[in-house]
């Protein structure tokens, strides 16, 4: 029955005109939501580590940490749930004729995904008030469950975002999908791996980058103890392996891009021409199909994208203008993302050197200021790249497939939503970095000694 | 039954756990909400928060798991429900965006003030979702929408007398089961002066929850006639009989304080209102449209149906674990002792050896995965690059807590 629902031409163009704050809304809801994600998939993994730890010498410092950390997951988590409902709602509430259209083909992904985030929620809830009234090996056991969902549930979810990038598994009739195999489309397409693991990554490197900014900032405010110093290298350790990898990952991510999606990689790079020997350009600014005042590196794109310097790639030309992307959008988030993303892998790569040549950490306070730093731009990274691959993708919903300027909900009063919204979740992100600041300065002494406090502020 | 009612029967499923489960999450907010001032009504706010806090965001996921089956396996019906209803569903995430922020704010509270106050939030909101949730149940129910988008008027389809309605019976059938909850939970802690505050609680909003779908069947009469004659005379009747005997069960069982069984009639008795809608409405989805028009491909039918029946494996052994952990107060009473755990040895003696395969790890990973060009060898290269992680990091884990270097600190 979907050929009943209007496509483009059957949609009044007085409501297309919040087109615009639509994508916006989702764009927000979104970068809300993302941050959270990747605490929900590493940290669970980290508190693991360290309840590891803890059971395995007796130390109570370790204790004392995990249950910290808990606090911070459980605070992080109920704000990850419900920004990450506005999503699902919004997959309706914006955007009606995409999931009008195409539910049947990637819908399966969200209901895998919602077993998932069952088997997080039960886990997270056992977890987090089962210290102490759980023996401990039942209590490690039962975060186990949220670690591996964390995994399952960005595969599912990554699987549909795949799938909008590389469409498959259905035939278009009349704009009506047809001949519609799901698992085949979310499961068995190669889009899926590389951007997976590319978020998978991503999620422990703004984790731990963020974490290891809070101790930073602690060690450069005088606050340095053994229970600081052990967090930061809990954090930073994952940080930094997690970057290295991603260096090599996210160059991975652009051949594939390359093969695949060659307009979107024309506007990573500002090309505006099919070009043979492709240069790369850093900074500057893309108009009139060239990249002006940018840093000119001849047949890099070529190497980067194919491995030969003359490899001919596709320009921004190949296509109409109607179907190109804003180039200079996607080109300044891909050049923040490749930039803080070296950056921090050259930062890991400092880290990895002092610990294995002076097994230690750097102790330089340059050191400690660029680590404070790299907290939040690990989140702008994220952001980037999450800006990359959506915007990237435009003006289509389904590449190909589907205009995102088809798939808007006919319903008005887009910006009085976006507006509440974008209040409503202020409030959430001035509450949240309220609780944070208050857990962080709870006592220390709550571990050995059992007292009623440790049950209230559970 | 078809292929294709049989997504729409987990749906269903998940809406009637939602409203029984979800639906009591709510109630203890509502009871929050009116609890007042003072000591008294500190214990109530204290116990409502306690006895949800390690269930509700598993009892929220029925909702996820309802919006996602629909739009998998009805896509059209989905699309032109969610651009109609846009104004109650929004206010529905609203509120639980407010709900949860509420939820994650209580555990910096420092002061019974800061407590309440975050209460409050938390519990005007327990009140704003179920009442948005049902006008939008109420508008589906009195066939408001059509295939469109928007596929009905986005004012009239849910501020109408069904609706209103519904929303109203929303809020007190949550008040209903969580006092319900709450007075057998208060039992369990030791507490039987809560208890029977709860107790007369719950016989009040029974008797008001049984008045409001009493009066609502008389509203369906002259509001959405096919649904009450299906409801009153057709299939639903059975469904109909079950409510309100549960319903008066339920009043029966609390007023002997037997509040055990209490808590399976009460869930019976609101489930059992979401059986007799949906078997009253079918086969009609919306206005203009079956279930069978709505349906999606037989192929994604069969994939959301070995989907959720190869989840519900995982899912209700785990649902059973939590819900009897929390039955039992295993997750809310006072904590034990710190199990004092014998210190060993307190330098894993691994790390060498980590070091090494996380270094062989990263230069195969950058090899299969940067240099070859093969699929196989890229998955391989990935695989690679997470052993160089994960063995990394039990290299780089601290093992030297215990012999702080006589470093620069503090």
């Amino acid at each position: 029955m979907t050929w009943l629902l209007p496509l483009a031409a059957g949609l009044a163009p007085g409501m297309q005109r919040y087109l615009l704050q639509a994508r916006q809304m989702q764009a927000f809801s979104f970068a809300a939501h993302i941050p959270l994600v990747c605490f929900g998939i590493a940290l669970p993994t980290l508190l693991l580590s360290v309840e590891w730890l803890y059971l395995r010498t007796g130390n109570e410092l370790y204790r004392t940490l995990a249950r910290r950390w808990t606090r911070v997951m459980a605070a992080l988590f109920a704000a990850g749930v419900v920004t990450g409902t506005i999503l699902s709602f919004e997959m309706g509430l914006l955007w009606p004729n995409f999931t009008g259209t195409f539910g049947g083909v990637f819908g399966l992904g969200f209901a895998i995904e919602g077993f998932s985030f069952f088997m997080e929620a039960i886990f997270i809830g056992i977890y987090i008030y089962g210290w102490d009234r759980l023996s401990p090996r039942a209590h490690f056991a039962s975060g186990i469950p949220i670690a591996l969902a964390g995994f399952t549930g960005s595969l599912t979810v990554i699987s549909v975002n795949g799938w909008m990038n590389h469409p498959s598994g259905f035939r278009l009739e009349h704009g009506k999908a047809v001949d519609v195999h799901p698992f085949r489309a979310l499961f068995g397409n190669n889009y899926l791996w590389h951007e997976l693991l590319h978020m998978y990554l991503a999620a422990y490197m703004v984790t731990g980058f963020l974490l290891a900014s809070a101790y930073a900032w602690s060690r450069l405010r005088g606050r340095y103890g053994r229970y600081e110093r052990t967090a930061l290298t809990v954090a930073l350790a994952a940080a930094i392996l997690s970057s290295i990898a991603q260096a090599f990952v996210g160059d991975w991510n652009g051949r594939t891009v390359a093969a695949a999606q060659p307009t979107k990689l024309a506007a990573f790079e500002g090309l505006g021409h099919t070009t043979s020997g492709a240069p790369v350009h850093l900074l500057g600014w893309y108009r009139h199909g060239h990249v002006e005042y940018g840093i000119r590196l001849p047949r890099l794109l070529s190497l980067l994208a194919f491995h030969r310097p003359n490899a001919r790639v596709q320009g921004l030309d190949a296509v109409a203008p109607a179907d190109r992307p804003p180039v200079n959008v996607v080109r300044f988030a891909f050049q923040t993302m490749v930039g803080i993303g070296t950056l921090l892998a050259l930062l890991a790569v400092v880290v990895l050197i002092v610990r294995i040549r002076r097994k230690r950490l750097p102790e330089s306070t340059w050191f400690y200021r660029a680590l404070v730093a790299a907290g939040p731009l690990s989140v702008v990274a994220l952001i980037a790249g999450w800006v990359v691959t959506e915007v990237g993708r435009q003006p289509w919903v389904v590449y190909r497939a589907m205009r995102t300027s088809q798939a808007v909900t006919g319903a008005g009063g887009i910006p009085v939503g976006y507006g509440t919204l974008a209040a409503v979740y202020l409030a959430l992100a001035i509450g949240v970095a309220w609780v944070l600041r208050r857990l962080s300065r709870m006592p220390l002494d709550d571990a050995p000694a059992p007292q009623a406090q440790t049950a209230e502020a559970a | 039954m078809h292929l294709y009612d049989l997504p729409l029967a987990f749906a269903l499923v998940g809406l009637a756990l939602y409203t029984v489960l979800g639906g009591a999450d709510f109630g203890a907010g509502f009871w929050q909400l009116i609890a007042g001032r003072g000591d008294q009504a500190r214990e109530i706010r204290d116990h409502s928060h306690d006895a949800m806090a390690p269930v509700w965001e598993a009892n929220h996921v029925w909702l996820v798991f309802v919006l996602t089956v629909v739009w998998t396996a009805y896509p059209a019906a989905f699309g032109s429900i969610a651009s109609t209803f846009s104004i109650p569903l929004f206010l529905a995430g609203i509120g639980i965006v407010l709900r949860g922020g509420a939820y994650a704010l209580r555990a910096g509270t420092a002061t019974p003030r800061e407590r309440r106050r975050v209460d409050t939030v938390f519990a005007l909101s327990s009140v704003l979702t179920p009442f948005a949730l049902g006008t939008v149940a109420g508008g589906i129910a009195s066939a408001r929408v059509r295939v469109g988008n928007p596929g009905g008027s986005l004012v009239s389809s849910w501020l109408n007398p069904t609706s209103l309605t519904i929303g109203v019976l929303a809020v007190a059938s949550a008040a209903y089961l969580a006092a319900v909850f709450l007075s057998g939970d208060a039992v369990r802690d030791r507490h039987p002066e809560l208890a029977e505050r709860f107790r007369l609680r719950a016989l009040a909003t029974g008797l008001a929850a049984g008045a409001v779908a009493l009066a609502g069947i008389v509203v369906l009469r002259f509001d959405a006639h096919l649904l009450f004659t299906h409801l009153t005379q057709g299939v639903g009747l059975p469904a109909l009989i079950i409510s309100v005997l549960a319903g008066v069960a339920t009043l029966a069982l609390v007023w002997r304080r037997r509040y055990e069984p209490a808590r399976y009639s009460a869930a019976l008795a609101v489930a059992a209102t979401v059986a007799g809608w949906s078997l009253a409405q079918r086969p009609r989805f919306l206005a203009d449209l079956t279930v069978e028009q709505a349906a999606a491909g037989h192929n994604t039918q069969i994939a959301v149906v070995v989907a959720v029946l190869a989840g519900a494996v995982i899912l209700f052994p785990s649902l059973a674990l939590l819900f009897r952990l929390t039955l039992a107060g295993r997750l809310t009473g006072p904590e034990l002792a710190a199990p004092a755990a014998s210190p060993r040895d307190p330098i894993p003696a691994t790390t060498a050896r980590s070091a090494r395969l996380a270094a062989a790890s990263l230069i195969a990973g950058i090899g299969l995965l940067t240099v070859a060009e093969a699929g196989w060898a890229h998955a391989l290269g990935v695989v690679s690059l997470l052993a160089f992680v994960a063995c990394g990091y039990r290299a780089l884990l601290p093992g030297d807590v215990e012999h702080p270097r006589p470093a620069k600190e503090r």
